[in-house]
């Protein structure tokens, strides 16, 4: 069996819708941001472990209800806790509870928190139940995390610009991070829009994601190097096109198919990776777009804006491959 | 022309073999039971998975220079006096700096005299000396030796904590510098269910000390303040008495105690607890080290008749007068409560804490959520594998075979390796699987079968082309091999990052991922390879390759 035998469509035709729809989810998300910056002072709602603050997930014996909960925890005099059910469905029991606090500015008593809600229970509320999961994250540790995970993903998009820079050209490299930029965006505002947490996970996620796009702009790339030492008569924009549509069936196959791994960590692998998973669905479906929409129409646009100044229109592959 | 295999295939199966090893080998039996406790024998879970608790502390390493400049001080005061030079006082002033002694009130005729003693070589290798006018000197710890001190004070605390944690008896603790931060110490404590155990290491944290007592006790601060003319020498300090005072009163006093402690929670070698036999009263009997015990009694000796105060955690928990000079072993009574005695002890002898310890981060995985995330973890990893390997076999029928065979080798590797770790350290140094780890073995299915993809979409381009099957297969592989290559190289670079910058259950992403992407290397290149070869040798000329 065979999908896209012989295909032939003009990508390079369509940039300016590729451009167009970039352009709305990427300014969607920078609007969304900018709304979440004044109203929470963060572009995303950040999760624990980079805002601080304390996290209890209970498990009760019977069926929790939220309002007395919310009373038991008013009446102990503990302030600002939002409590919210867990839909699980890999539980053994749904009957899930996450309380969480904001964060605590003083680190000598950070405990305090936990202990408050563990007590207001206990005190307020007649249902045996177990901790599951507590974090407790005090300010100094999630600002050290936020700096060191911004940090790691803009090494990481350096690391391989140097890496395409040497195996490929500068050009290459840039339009590679380029690309890889614009999936990070997209995803991270897919979070902002929906409203969703970003966690450590999801950075680990978001890194993954550009590995991934990463991966398929370096099949698309490989495949150009290669048209350009073949033929060398062809017009950059031609042999572009042609190596979309040569790999066109290796990107959606493989897409696809890790498209369906993750999206089996999305429906199976429970609540504790949904951020982690939501980011790669996201991340794959972007990732495949920008390799075909982004990166490649960019090695184009570069040639012909050297060309409109008068430069002459070296191909950008000029290096051999080197195996 | 047929290619002789023998070799490849003997060494697929040594890597088989072992990785099997690496994952069965403390397995007692073949019997299923048998099978699946090797396996967890050999292969570690985190604590997302096991369950345990995660924390991370700081150690106030400001507290121990503090402790270290206090002393110097007092020698240094001691030793003006010595040679009669003039001065008001030697002291620590800021708490946040205390690498810097200030001596105050000196006359401008003393100052060579100043200068001779304290640039003396007993203070110049650790200390600079300015002059910061007329009457005003300053002593300032160099950056070397303070950050020496400071690393110093790290490993002592990071030896204690693990004295403390290997005697509640919790196996495989992680206790190591943590990377983020100055000064943080990372604690993992897997299996641990109880909050109460956790506390019992946190609360372990406090700190001992013996100081001189210059008065009191006083009903309260003002009346300890008026007994020095309202203004308190900066070589002194305030601290409130906790707990049932002997006489009965339970009122809170005050007492004036030296800054400088006689004795510090690092002097005490062994401690145990006691009852003492005339007053029924719970006490610790401790020994001091060689060094503080010459000290200790060189102090009790010169201070008969006067008290000194047991100061735990800032408060003060026993008042003594000493009636005779003490070497170097002794008696806290006070009072404390059973529980507290035991602790007391436990705590002196495994080493106190140079400096006190603040939480930065806790966090807390019941065993039965870890449990559910294996579940979920494993179902969509199985899940993910069995739908990629039948869209696999549907879609390159002959070829896709090779390519489940592939993909189920790598995954054999993936946990061969995780189990090796595991074997050959001894379970010290083993890889961890986390949560995020399972997503990342999940991951490296999706981008393993992407190098298969590679392959076979350009191997059906070459037959396309109208190549022969072994050239196809040939160039096939020869072409994908480049893209191969730069698409793991790009993904191990942002792995080994992850790495790098990740902690815990993260980290765990990295391994896994970085391990599956070299396995695929292997499997989806090497074997693939051999399997297509072995199966060229056994085709008819002019028969197709399944693909």
């Amino acid at each position: 069996m065979e999908l896209f035998r012989g295909v032939n469509v003009d990508w390079l035709r369509l940039k300016w819708y590729f451009l167009a729809f970039s352009m709305i989810f990427s300014v969607a998300g920078l609007v969304k941001m900018g709304v979440n910056m004044t109203q929470i002072h963060s572009p995303v709602p950040l999760g624990v472990d980079f805002k601080g603050g304390t996290q209890v997930q209970v498990k009760f014996e019977q069926t929790p209800d939220i309002n007395r909960i919310r009373q038991a925890v008013a009446a102990a005099g503990v302030q600002d806790a939002t409590i919210q059910s867990i839909q699980s469905e890999i539980s053994t029991s749904g009957n899930e509870v996450l309380i969480s606090l904001p964060v605590q500015q003083d680190e000598t008593s950070l405990d305090a928190g936990r202990k408050q809600i563990v007590d207001a229970l206990q005190a307020h509320y007649n249902n045996p139940f177990t901790e599951s999961n507590v974090s407790v994250v005090g300010p100094t540790v999630g600002r050290q995390l936020e700096t060191k995970a911004a940090l790691a993903t803009l090494y990481s998009m350096a690391g391989m610009l140097v890496y395409l820079w040497f195996r490929f050209q500068l050009i290459y490299g840039v339009a590679a991070v380029v690309a890889c930029f614009h999936d990070t965006l997209i995803t991270v505002g897919a979070f902002a829009l929906t409203n969703q947490e970003i966690s450590l996970t999801v950075i680990a996620a978001i890194l993954t994601l550009v590995g991934y796009s990463m991966n398929d702009t370096i099949v698309v790339f490989d495949r150009i190097r290669e048209n350009l030492r073949l033929s060398r008569r062809e017009s950059l924009p031609d042999v572009v096109n042609r190596s979309i549509n040569q790999t066109l069936s290796r990107t959606v196959l493989t897409s696809g198919l890790t498209f369906l791994t993750v999206l089996s960590l999305y429906i199976f692998g429970g609540q504790v990776l949904r951020g982690f998973s939501f980011a790669l669905v996201v991340g794959i479906l972007i990732g495949t777009y920008s390799s075909i929409a982004v990166a490649a129409p960019m090695l184009v646009a570069w040639q012909e804006w050297r060309a409109r100044r008068g430069k002459t229109a070296t191909l950008p592959a000029a290096k051999r491959a080197r195996v | 022309m047929k290619k002789n295999l023998n070799g490849k295939i003997a060494l697929i199966v040594a890597v088989l073999v072992v990785c099997l090893w690496g994952i069965f080998g403390a397995s007692k039996g073949l019997s299923g039971k048998d099978l699946s406790e090797g396996l967890q024998k050999r292969i570690h879970y985190g604590l997302d998975l096991r369950g345990g608790a995660h924390l991370i502390l700081q150690v106030k390493v400001n507290e121990a220079v503090y402790a270290e400049t206090s002393n110097v001080a007092a020698q240094v005061q001691q030793e003006l006096k010595k040679a009669s030079l003039s001065f008001s006082q030697v002291y620590v002033p800021d708490a946040d700096k205390p690498e810097a002694i200030r001596i105050e009130g000196t006359t401008p005729e003393s100052s060579s005299a100043i200068e001779t003693l304290l640039g003396s070589t007993k203070y110049s290798n650790e200390f600079e000396l300015k002059s910061v006018n007329d009457n005003t000197w300053t002593l300032t710890m160099k950056p070397m030796v303070l950050t020496a001190l400071k690393s110093k004070t790290d490993q002592q605390a990071i030896e204690a904590l693990s004295d403390r944690v290997n005697a509640l008896g919790i196996s495989e603790p992680v206790i190591q510098a943590y990377g983020l931060g100055a000064d943080q110490i990372l604690v993992e404590l897997p299996g641990v269910e109880n909050e109460s155990d956790i506390e019992k290491i946190i609360q372990g944290t406090n700190r001992l000390e013996i100081h001189a007592v210059a008065g009191g006790p006083y009903k309260d601060e003002q009346e300890a303040l008026a007994s020095v003319g309202g203004a308190l020498p900066a070589d002194q300090e305030l601290k409130s008495f906790l707990g049932v005072v002997n006489s009965g009163s339970d009122s809170q006093s005050i007492y004036r105690l030296e800054r400088v402690s006689v004795v510090a929670g690092t002097d005490f070698r062994s401690a145990d607890p006691s009852t003492n036999q005339n007053t029924g009263q719970r006490e610790v009997r401790f020994t001091l080290t060689n060094e503080a015990g010459e000290r200790f009694y060189d102090y009790t000796s010169k201070n008969v008749g006067q008290s000194m105060a047991v100061v735990m955690n800032d408060q003060v928990r026993e008042v003594a007068s000493i009636k005779e000079p003490i070497h170097d072993t002794g008696e806290i009574s006070g009072s404390f409560s059973q529980d507290e005695v035991v602790a007391l002890s436990k705590l002196l002898s495994t080493g106190a804490l140079p400096a006190s310890l603040t939480q930065l981060e806790k966090r807390f995985v019941g065993a039965s959520l870890g449990a559910d995330s294996i579940r979920a973890g494993v179902k969509a990893a199985v899940f993910g594998v069995l739908v990629v390997m039948a869209f696999m076999l549907f879609y390159y029928r002959g070829s896709g075979v090779n390519a489940d065979l592939a993909l189920l080798l790598n995954l054999i590797i993936l946990l061969g390796i995780l189990g090796l770790s595991s074997a050959l350290s001894g379970g010290a140094n083993a890889l961890t699987l986390t949560l995020p780890g399972i997503a990342g073995v999940i991951l490296t299915i999706g981008m393993g079968v992407d190098s298969n993809v590679l392959i076979f979409e350009r191997i059906r381009e070459e037959v396309r082309a109208g190549k022969a099957p072994s050239a196809a297969v040939d160039q096939g592989f020869a072409h994908a091999w480049i893209t191969i290559v730069d698409t793991h190289v790009t993904t191990i670079v942002s792995a080994a990052i992850l790495f790098m910058f990740g902690t815990g259950p993260v980290k765990g992403f990295a391994v896994t991922l970085t391990i599956g992407l070299l396995a695929n290397l292997f499997t989806a290149v090497y074997v693939s390879r051999v399997i297509f070869d072995a199966h060229l040798n056994r085709m008819k000329p002019g028969e197709a390759v399944s693909i």
